[in-house]
């Protein structure tokens, strides 16, 4: 009997398909590895495990985790513990979609095309945007992508971005940005949002974009239309918001803000925190930038005798084709984790993410004033959708540890992105928060910072 | 497969239906106006469906019965690993106590989560014969760039500006000298001898003081083992470049032999083939990439590591990093899985992989050599690529014939890659397929060129079994419609 469960070929088969290549042992298909490179002995591995013993293996080290099931998160700054509807887990477990692959073959992957289809208009729609692709690693690289995009149309190499923008989407556009040469200007933050006096100083004609957050890492809503108007008061200059797809259940999309690039994650619908990936990022553009995307697009098209199916299409763009001249070098995305994403967009459909965004922002003000009551200082104090910041007055990882021995999850040490924020935690309060929990957490926390 | 049209969601939509549930909002609501400005208020809804629950799972089902993937059947897809999937990975990578956990969380609050990740370090060190690796890129392509960004840093750090040039084979996929490019590199190309191999004189023109790396997975693209390696690595090495070993075929020699001791001074790997996180349609993947240790100072940070208490943490102190390459740390749930597989087979049961991925590819590979071009004759490691040229002269493209294998239930191989064999079919059985498996696909591959003599047209004119025929790419392409929108 087979020691392993996932390897077929039988003892018996093996020599009868050795007989049939024409070597007399397993050695001989690998006579073209010379001796000097071989491996010799066994690769010292963690030893083998059954099945019941890796799951229980596996349960004991997820056990030594504290889970936002277990314990209730007040923790966000780009990943949030929202609501996921059932359907999401079961219709991704379908093997047919997560163990194919890119949907090359259209005539034996309609499913998965027309599933990116309508994950494209999905997105389109909520952003306000002509044209999305069919998803890229995550937000962050997804708005470095969109950077290099913009350098790559205006041919201009100066990326203008707010420090408002989460800070390790900012360090990945870095990365980014030195690979192509290009140069990173940062507009400072000024009261929890963009300096814009900074920002017209700085936007010329040798800027390709201007990049900020809607709603901001510090949960405020950046006011897009002055943004824009500088932005766009530069000739060739491109505006590139990365937003929550959530957020946009409420806020006007920055489509009708004239954005020309799109971005952002998933993950706030319908796909779990999983400490930080799998996720999904979004790409939307208007259409003038439709053909210089990067990665998979989906189009409809019609067979021979007429039926409409969907094809992967404009694919010149792509590495495959044009190699070192492709718009971007992704090949792999995230296309289970849009998949998922799409069936909890359609779950909700046009009334649930208006009610989502609303419950997001409603708690997260009444939170606010719920801390206030307990003494807690407020330092947001324009306009936010469902994070803002306070005032510990001590070390925000002490009042952690206190929140941890309570049974809560505090939020995001802001001092660790921002020299400017010592002392300060960016609170998120999602529709799963309840009400007691919100009370609970703002009563603990006048306890540990008035205390 | 299901035969209906299956209509867009959108277009099954019915105002008043739902198919979510949240409680009712049991704090004070405040009115709208008083926390978002008007401008910032949406007031257009955007057209998105309203279905119950059930529609919506029938919609996706029937999605499902129009897709195809390694649980329906034989999926040779060259260069791809289209092995199983085991179910026990998708068991542990849902457990609670690793979906529901934040990146942000305190170290002590993610221990778990933490020694995971760094047992999978230590493991794929192992595999490779590296000295430390990052598991951050979040897939092949992701990988490659990261490593490339790695080699840039290590020579910028010795002052070394000149080196622009990246060398790549004829024969790599394209993703290499896309991400030659996005690393700020010029990819230049070296040439494949007749045996399919790195022409070794070629090389020696092209690389010089330029020369940043060479990128070369062995096997190679065509499935063949670069014997040469430690000659290729030397001719690199002296000219002061590094050697790049894209992982996408490391299932052809786990445990027979490592990158590290082959030559190469950087490493990827694709979790998502060789490590079975599932393919998902196109994603998402997994991409660490390991390297030795004089270039260990540039990996992305954070790295996860093990300090003198024994718990777990990261590092960020890295002033010589090449910055971060993702947002947090990588695709955690495909990590988990690919853990939960090197944990289930150990070295004995990785070692058997390989030699059976390349058993089966060589047999197949035999079933198949008298009825196509084989344009290189020595044996193969786990892929091979056959040539359409002889069915070409009778009209029918290596295309037909892929397409007549769906009818047979097949999902087709790799076609029209690498660039350098006419009518290329690119065939990966992998070690997962019984015996079985391998001899039903040979006779029905062998069928269809039986066809291809007797009833060209029946191939020319493949699929008749699919949902669907050939589509029109070229409209698609022409007159784009990568939106639905209601009329």
């Amino acid at each position: 009997m087979s020691e392993f469960r996932y390897l077929p070929v039988t003892e018996d088969d093996r020599r009868e398909m050795l007989d049939v290549i024409g070597v007399q042992s397993d050695e001989d298909l690998f006579s073209d590895v010379p001796e000097k490179i071989r491996f010799k002995g066994e690769l010292k591995l963690e030893p083998k495990l059954s099945e019941p013993e890796l799951v229980r293996f596996l349960t004991g080290l997820a056990k030594k985790n504290v889970s936002s099931s277990d314990y209730p998160s007040f923790l966000g700054a780009g990943i949030y513990d929202h609501y996921i509807p059932s359907v999401v887990d079961s219709v991704i477990s379908r093997g047919e979609f997560y163990t194919a692959y890119t949907p090359y073959q259209a005539e034996v992957s309609q499913g998965e095309l027309q599933a990116i289809f309508e994950f494209q208009t999905l997105i389109c729609e909520l952003t306000g945007m002509e044209a999305a692709n069919s998803s890229m690693y995550d937000g962050s690289t997804s708005l470095a992508e969109a950077a290099l995009l913009s350098s790559g149309v205006t041919r201009n190499k100066k990326i203008v971005v707010s420090e408002t923008v989460h800070p390790e989407y900012r360090q990945v556009l870095a990365t980014y940005a030195h690979g192509r040469r290009l140069d990173v200007v940062t507009i400072p933050e000024k009261d929890g949002g963009t300096d814009l006096q900074a920002l017209e100083a700085a936007v010329d004609d040798s800027t390709a974009c201007v990049i900020v957050q809607y709603p901001n890492f510090f949960g405020q809503i950046e006011p897009l239309k002055e943004i824009e108007t500088i932005a766009h008061g530069v000739k060739k200059t491109q505006l590139i918001v990365a937003s929550n797809p959530l957020s946009l259940g409420l806020l006007t999309p920055p489509g009708e803000f004239n954005a020309d690039i799109v971005v952002g994650d998933c993950q706030t619908l319908g796909i779990s925190e999983s400490f930080g990936g799998p996720h999904c990022g979004y790409f939307a553009v208007s259409k003038k930038l439709i053909r210089k995307v990067p990665g998979r697009l989906v189009g409809e098209t019609v067979d021979e005798k007429g039926q409409r199916g969907y094809v992967l299409t404009l694919q010149a763009r792509e590495q495959h084709i044009r190699r070192e001249k492709a718009t971007s070098n992704i090949c792999s995305n995230q296309a289970l984790n849009a998949l998922a994403s799409s069936v909890a967009m359609n779950a909700f459909g046009k009334k649930g993410i208006r009610e989502l965004a609303e419950q997001n922002i409603q708690k997260a003000h009444y939170a606010v004033k719920q801390l206030k009551g307990n003494g807690i200082s407020v330092s947001s104090d324009h306009s936010y959708f469902n994070e803002f910041v306070i005032e510990c007055g001590k070390p925000v990882s002490e009042v952690n540890n206190a929140l941890l021995e309570k049974g809560i999850i505090g939020g995001y040490d802001l001092g660790k992105s921002y020299a400017q924020c010592k002392n300060k935690m960016l609170v998120a309060v999602t529709e799963m928060r309840s009400k007691s929990e919100i009370d609970q957490f703002a009563e603990a926390l006048g306890g540990i910072i008035g205390g | 497969m299901d035969n209906q049209n299956q209509p867009l969601i959108f277009e099954q939509s019915k105002q008043g239906r739902t198919a979510y549930s949240l409680p009712v909002l049991d704090v004070p609501a405040v009115p709208l106006a008083e926390m978002v400005g008007k401008d910032y208020l949406r007031e257009k809804e955007p057209n998105w469906p309203e279905v119950s629950e059930l529609e919506l799972v029938r919609h996706y089902m029937a999605l499902s019965r129009r897709n195809f993937g390694v649980d329906n059947g034989f999926y040779p897809l060259g260069s791809c690993t289209m092995k199983y999937n085991p179910k026990v990975n998708e068991v542990v990578a849902r457990l609670d106590g690793l979906t529901h956990i934040h990146p942000y969380q305190d170290e002590k609050s993610v221990q778990g989560a933490l020694e995971l990740l760094y047992r999978l370090q230590e493991n794929l060190q192992e595999i490779t014969g590296m000295d430390a690796v990052t598991l951050q890129p979040a897939a092949g392509a992701h990988g490659e760039w990261t490593g490339l960004m790695i080699i840039r840093a290590f020579h910028e750090a010795n002052g070394d500006l000149k080196r622009t040039k990246v060398i790549v084979p004829d024969t790599a996929h394209g993703t290499n000298p896309a991400s030659a490019a996005v690393a700020g590199f010029d990819a230049v190309t070296v040439k494949s001898d007749e045996n399919g191999l790195v022409d070794l004189e070629d090389l020696k023109r092209v690389a010089d003081e330029t020369t940043a790396a060479l990128m070369l997975t062995n096997p190679n693209t065509l499935g063949l083992f670069e014997t040469h390696i430690q000659e290729i690595a030397e001719i690199i090495h002296a000219e002061g470049g590094k050697v790049y070993y894209d992982g996408a075929n490391m299932n052809a020699i786990m445990g027979v032999t490592r990158p590290g001791d082959m030559g190469y001074d950087v490493v990827h790997l694709n979790l998502h083939k060789t490590f079975t996180g599932p393919h998902g349609g196109g994603g998402p993947g997994s991409g660490p990439v390991g390297v030795k240790a004089e270039l260990e100072p540039f990996l992305p940070k954070p790295l996860i590591v093990k300090k003198e208490d024994g718990t777990f943490g990261f590092d960020n102190d890295r002033p010589q990093s090449i910055g971060r390459v993702k947002a947090f740390y990588g695709n955690f749930g495909i990590n988990v899985r690919a853990y939960a597989y090197i944990r289930t087979m150990g070295s004995k049961g990785l070692f058997q992989v390989s030699k059976d991925a390349v058993l089966n590819a060589n047999y197949l590979l035999k079933r198949l050599s008298d009825h196509f071009e084989t344009p290189f004759k020595q044996m193969c490691k786990h892929e091979f690529v056959l040539s359409g040229s002889r069915q070409k002269e009778l009209g029918v493209r290596t295309l037909d014939m892929a397409k007549r294998l769906l009818d047979f239930g097949y999902y087709p191989p790799t076609i029209y890659f690498p660039l350098l064999v006419d009518e290329a079919l690119m065939i990966e059985p992998t070690e997962t397929e019984s015996k079985e498996t391998l001899d039903a696909f040979a006779d029905h591959l062998i069928e269809i060129t039986k066809e291809a003599i007797n009833t060209p047209e029946l191939v020319q004119e493949a699929p008749h079994q699919t949902v669907i025929g050939r589509l029109d790419e070229t409209q698609a392409a022409r007159h784009p419609v990568l939106r639905y929108v209601n009329q």
